[in-house]
């Protein structure tokens, strides 16, 4: 084989770490090559979803502009569900809307973001070939040096693992086994298209501004939680799980989703929409301690959710940023000419990803807390019931209505003081 | 139409899908799904797509899976003999995602 078929750098996924590695190669005129197994790129993929912007501009000035985005999340919500009632809280903040300002981040859509992104790293001189499976690694002396996709075998300097959370490439580099179930969730979601205007008016939004909800209480007590994100004309609603509980639970996991979309607290937001799409996928819930000891060997890097970047604090869920800070990571690092995994590691503490993910950790313990999931959303939901209620007689303390609350729910002071001091601990 | 509980056959006829008839991506080996008491993959595939028939075995169609793989890593057994992407170009292709 001769040099000229040799391409610097083999990506295997064209999402939005695979295409922010590919575009900061390209754009420093590496020959790269980027292997889709999709037919189009983002369409094997499925988001809450938000993107946090910086990440884009951090990829390039001003690239947000014309990206491919849904809307400007200028209104953060958080639900508690229990029964048919419901409490919401609401932080709306219009300088999120700053005309001539980079917005801190917005609702998305995978199958046009993803593509939007490719195009751009295509644009850049990148080569993108969509619809080819990559089934195996190529390796030589120890090194990995290519690819092999059906018949063929492509070769590069270095191959990069960017093919999301299953992370097959990774397994078959030998750097790490299948992911463990306990580190994951499992996401199912809808997306429901409803016209802009009415979206607008049933979230208090202006044009161009979107709304992001995080809602607990809405998973029958499994670990997890339910989401809602305005698009431009759609509303992508959707729950995440950890398997293994949902398993135990015994209920169908669509279900689950089911059931929330006919809370009535959900139902008035969606009312008159049409379910479009039905998508699932994997996500890790692990954190930073979800990230395998090593990321890298000769000829290999890992990046994106293959590499585990996800963080979830419970009121913001990270990933796709992650994602483009660690292409932008990897491509760097082999743009430095030094050993590309350490480079890679020392990139990645550089543009503060790692940093990030280990000054989050501590919310994975409170994540672990069971009663999050059930029993608090029920109390606070309770308590919110009893202030509202009056029907003539003589109110009870407060303090008595706690306690009884308390004892309704089988949960002493003292449980409720550990899970606050945890809490607090771990954050 | 306007929003109501839907069963997950038609939740997937939203979806669009190539289906590869020549080679399934998912293989199980029923004689070990037989012997496994929990059957998670029952309750977890989100798009339901185990199903106990008539005699308590198993039953799987990989024409609607969405390629999570969420049935692969709580297949507790091992049942599931093969997990791999569908070939280039088949499977589900989220139009939105």
């Amino acid at each position: 084989m001769s040099e000229a078929e040799k391409f610097n750098a083999i990506i295997i996924g064209a999402g939005p770490a695979g295409a922010a590695c590919a575009y900061t190669l390209a754009k420093e005129g590496k020959e790269v090559l980027v292997i889709e197994r999709a037919d189009s790129p983002g369409s094997k993929n499925v988001t809450g979803g938000r993107i946090y912007t910086y990440a884009l501009d951090l990829l390039e000035p001003g690239l947000w502009e014309d990206a491919a985005l849904e809307r400007r999340v200028t209104h953060e919500q958080i639900m508690m569900l229990n029964g048919d009632q419901a409490i919401t809280v609401e932080y709306s903040n219009p300088s999120f809307n700053t005309e001539g300002q980079m917005p801190q981040s917005y609702t998305i859509l995978r199958a046009v973001f993803d593509e939007w992104l490719a195009s751009k790293a295509e644009e850049m001189g990148a080569m993108i070939a969509c619809g080819v499976k990559v089934d195996d690694l190529i390796e030589e002396n120890g090194k990995i040096v290519g690819v092999k996709a059906g018949e063929d075998d492509m070769y590069a300097d270095v191959v990069i693992a960017a093919d999301g959370v299953n992370s097959f490439i990774a397994q078959k580099a030998g750097l790490f086994a299948d992911i463990p179930a306990q580190n994951l969730g499992v996401g199912v979601k809808e997306i429901i298209e409803i016209p802009s205007q009415t979206i607008q008016e049933r979230f208090h939004l202006k044009d161009g501004e979107g709304a992001a909800r995080m809602l607990l209480g809405c998973t029958e007590g499994i670990h997890g939680g339910g989401f809602m994100y305005t698009n431009q004309e759609s509303i992508s609603l959707g729950c995440v799980f950890t398997p293994e509980e949902a398993a135990r639970n015994g209920k169908q996991v669509h279900d689950i989703l089911q059931d929330l979309k006919m809370h009535p607290a959900i139902y008035s937001l969606i009312e008159g929409g049409k379910t479009v799409e039905y998508g699932a996928h994997l996500v890790s819930e692990a954190g930073c301690r979800g990230i395998p000891k090593k990321l890298y060997r000769d000829g290999l890097l890992v990046i994106g959710d293959a590499a585990g970047f996800v963080i979830n604090t419970g009121y913001s869920i990270r990933g796709i940023d992650l994602a483009i800070v660690s292409g932008i990571a990897a491509a760097r690092a082999i743009l430095s000419e030094k050993s590309a995994g350490p480079a890679y590691m020392a990139q990645l503490e550089n543009l503060k990803l790692l940093p990030t993910m280990k000054a989050v950790d501590g919310y994975f313990d409170v994540l672990e807390i069971p009663r999050i999931y059930g029993v608090y959303p029920k109390l606070a939901v309770d308590m919110f019931g009893k202030l509202f209620s009056v029907n003539g007689e003589v109110p009870i303390s407060i303090k008595k209505e706690i306690t009884r609350s308390l004892k309704d729910n089988k949960l002493s002071m003292w449980q409720l003081m550990k899970d606050g001091i945890r809490g607090y601990r771990s954050i | 139409m306007s929003i109501k509980a839907m069963e997950a056959p038609e939740l997937l006829s939203l979806n669009k899908f190539n289906v590869d008839e020549e080679e399934p991506h998912i293989v199980l080996d029923k004689k070990i799904c037989a012997e496994c008491q929990d059957k998670p993959c029952l309750v977890v595939c989100p798009a339901v797509l185990y199903k106990l028939d008539k005699n308590g075995e198993i039953s799987f169609d990989y024409a609607g899976c969405l390629e999570c793989g969420t049935c692969r890593v709580m297949c507790k057994k091992k049942g599931i003999v093969m997990w791999e992407y569908p070939r280039g170009t088949f499977g589900v292709s989220f139009r939105y995602g």
